[in-house]
């Protein structure tokens, strides 16, 4: 059992009302998404040394009232992450410093690199004393290739559910009351196009930690490095 | 070596082996001594005691029409560069009543009697046995030793010792000078194989030759030289009588006996053998074809997949297979998971640990709680969508889109020993099957299409390979694996990774 989501979920401790304190309250550290991100570089930035990219536009979360994530099935999370939360949601890169109005609040993306191999979406919410429980986060990258490369596959691990797209097209769907683990739900043959590739992705949570971790693999499963991640104006 | 893995499989199937017999190859498999099983030019090839031998186009299906002449008692073939070479032993052993053998080899290009290329060289003599010394030389097996390229030759019956001398790969006839070495006694049709550093030394025991009432048994020693000793894992020498069991009767197929190695690569491995009678062919002597496993070193005689309902798990990440749809809630009682009474939130985890607001000593016995009936497919499945579903892996919950129905295909064909299978949702006709793009998908039914035609191959350590008959439009050959923790795909097979390892479990 994962304490507290575990005992949260079950018996339904966690109200919906005080997520906000629950956040400020029960987190032992300073209001900063440091030592978990740093603002985005302006240089190119290459994949780590597993594949994993690490540099993302992020939206502050927006708020999804849910007390558990075992109603995180199919149908739901396809409703619920295809619906359209601000204008410009599925098309837009932004930039640092953007704004949206979704779901009666002001929202700003935020343009970051992790320091670890996923993105802690946990902290980076609580660093910028937002709400942590009961979100959708959206995440947007660009990923430049200098040549085409076919037969990859977009691994993702999330917890908990998400929806992943590239260049519009939906990429992989994790749905169910998930836990981040590396290459956890793996998209089918794609390609990487020469030059810009938009990947975009939006996680859902109710209580408890959220994060993810994306790359890029081969048909043997090893990480596909051979491309860098640019921000537009990501030092903003 | 997974020894858990290959122990809880093993036990898996046996148990549903029990409710669903598994079949012996399909055809007229009718044969006593099988050869080693040898391809040549498509088709496998086997022979037998007496005249002829077996030919299978497919290796499931055996018909008639082998050619081997000198008559006589157990051959064996083993291909040596272009050539084959077919050892034989010309009486008819203990049968007759004599013990005066002779061992003989020939050649031939081809083991296909329609090519103008099959002709046998004249025999030769390579052993024999006086009648009255303690061996009997019939039941020739042959073993081209993978670390030097020497030829050697086993043979003998329970009249005296099992022997082995050494012959010429070049001409097939016996090196000059070359004694030969007793290795066992207790043993007819013998059979030599080599092993990370092991020779083993497989024996048949028990009687032969009387139908349902045969002893027949396949025991096995193994040697660090190829001239023995041959201990069982007791450390009896088979020159004593030792030799661990590898394949006894079991369900419908009495007295397996003259064991023949097939290494298919990839991490699997079979083995032939004939069962002195199959009950549900009037107690004939058949020809079968079983998965062969490594255990602590040792060989392990794995068993005919068999017809059932399972859950198909990954080894990568313990995940199963399942339909992608919704899993549907299970309606139950909420109870609290510590203390002993039902319902009522408590205060908390921690508050219960500790004791605090732990509810008073029951006065009463608690009413034992109702059991909760499984799902059934025929609710839950109204849900799902009526096309193509894809499918991925998930944590098991012992629900109807996580059991899956492996069937037998009538007609549908098979590979080395086994049939081809379909795999639907139990309960229902949806059926797995390959797509163009090597992906996997469920259809809404089961057409026969060779997309929806699954080999299943027990690997060495137990589990599983999962393969489609085809992929459409394509001439790869790719298995089921795990690309991801909960992602499936078809991709090439790689024997050395858990990706493409599956195991067979009951619901």
């Amino acid at each position: 059992m994962k304490s507290p989501r575990g005992f949260a979920t079950l018996l339904g401790l966690v109200a919906l009302a005080p997520l906000h304190a629950i956040a400020a309250d029960a987190v032992n550290v300073p209001p900063s998404p440091a030592p978990y991100f740093t603002p985005a570089a302006t240089e190119p930035k290459a994949p780590d040394a597993d594949g994993f990219i690490q540099r993302w536009l992020l939206l502050e979360p927006i708020n999804k009232p849910n007390r558990g994530n075992a109603g995180f099935v199919d149908t739901y999370i396809r409703r619920e992450l295809t619906r359209e939360y601000f204008p410009g949601q599925f098309s837009v890169v932004p930039q640092a410093g953007d704004k949206v109005t979704a779901e009666g609040e002001e929202l700003a993306w935020h343009a970051v690199d992790s320091t670890r191999f996923n993105m802690k979406l946990f902290r980076f919410a609580h660093g910028l004393s937002k709400r942590v429980y009961g979100v959708i986060f959206w995440a947007v990258t660009v990923v430049d290739c200098p040549q085409e490369i076919p037969n990859v596959r977009l691994a993702v691990g999330s917890n908990s559910a998400s929806m992943w797209w590239l260049n519009g097209a939906e990429a992989v769907v994790l749905t169910g009351d998930r836990r981040m683990v590396m290459d956890d739900c793996v998209s089918k043959r794609i390609t990487l196009k020469k030059g810009r590739n938009v990947l975009r992705g939006a996680v859902i949570n109710g209580p408890g930690m959220s994060d993810f971790c994306t790359r890029f693999i081969d048909e043997n499963g090893e990480p596909i490095r051979d491309f860098t991640v640019r921000l537009d104006n990501s030092g903003k | 070596m997974k020894s858990s893995v290959l122990a809880a499989t093993a036990s898996t199937l046996l148990a549903l082996a029990a409710a669903s017999p598994t079949l012996a190859v399909e055809g007229e498999p009718y044969i006593h001594d099988p050869s080693t099983i040898t391809l040549c030019d498509g088709k496998y090839y086997t022979f037998g005691t007496g005249a002829g031998g077996l030919i299978s186009a497919d290796g499931w299906t055996w018909l008639r029409g082998g050619v081997r002449p000198g008559g006589g008692a157990a051959p064996d073939v083993l291909k040596l560069g272009d050539r084959y070479l077919v050892v034989y032993g010309a009486t008819g052993g203990g049968l007759g009543g004599g013990h005066d053998g002779r061992i003989l080899t020939m050649w031939n290009k081809t083991l296909d009697p329609a090519s103008p290329d099959f002709k046998y060289s004249e025999a030769i003599v390579v052993a024999s046995s006086d009648g009255a010394e303690d061996c009997d030389a019939i039941d020739p097996a042959l073993l081209l030793d993978p670390n030097d390229g020497r030829l050697w030759l086993s043979y003998g019956t329970y009249f005296g010792f099992i022997r082995l001398v050494e012959l010429d790969p070049t001409t097939g006839r016996r090196r000059e000078g070359n004694a030969a070495v007793d290795i066992a006694i207790d043993c007819e049709a013998t059979y030599l194989m080599y092993r990370e550093g092991w020779y083993y030394l497989l024996g048949t025991h028990g009687t032969c030759c009387s139908g349902p009432n045969s002893t027949y048994n396949i025991r096995v020693g193994r040697s660090r030289k190829i001239t023995g000793p041959y201990l069982d894992n007791m450390g009896v020498d088979m020159l004593r009588g030792g030799g661990k069991l590898l394949v006894a009767a079991s369900g419908r197929f009495i007295g397996p006996g003259h064991f023949g190695l097939l290494d298919l690569g990839d991490g699997v491995q079979k083995f032939s053998c004939h069962y002195e009678a199959d009950l549900d062919r009037g107690g004939r002597s058949v020809l079968d074809i079983r998965p062969l496993l490594w255990r602590d070193g040792w060989p392990v005689a794995g068993d005919n997949f068999a017809a059932g309902t399972y859950v198909i798990q990954s080894e990568r990440a313990g995940y199963a297979l399942e339909l992608a749809v919704d899993t549907v809630p299970m309606p139950h009682t909420r109870y609290r998971p510590w203390g002993s009474s039902a319902g009522g939130p408590a205060a908390s985890p921690a508050a219960a640990t500790a004791g605090a607001g732990t509810p008073p000593p029951p006065t009463a016995p608690e009413v034992p709680p109702a059991p909760l009936p499984l799902q059934e497919v025929a609710v839950v499945s109204k849900d799902w969508p009526t096309g193509a579903v894809e499918v991925r892996l998930g944590d098991y919950i012992v629900r109807p889109h996580q059991k899956w129905a492996i069937t037998p295909v009538a007609n549908g064909g098979g590979y080395l020993g086994a049939p081809y299978f379909k795999i639907t949702i139990a309960g229902t006709e949806r059926a797995l099957a390959a797509t163009a793009e090597a992906e996997l998908v469920t259809v809404p039914s089961f057409t026969g299409a060779p997309e929806q035609l699954w080999r299943i191959d027990q690997l060495v350590d137990g589990t599983y390979r999962i393969m489609p008959k085809q992929v459409p439009d394509s001439k790869a050959e790719y298995a089921l694996t795990a690309i991801g923790a909960s992602t499936i795909t078809l991709a090439k097979f790689d024997p050395q990774d858990d990706k493409a390892r599956f195991t067979f479990r009951a619901p």
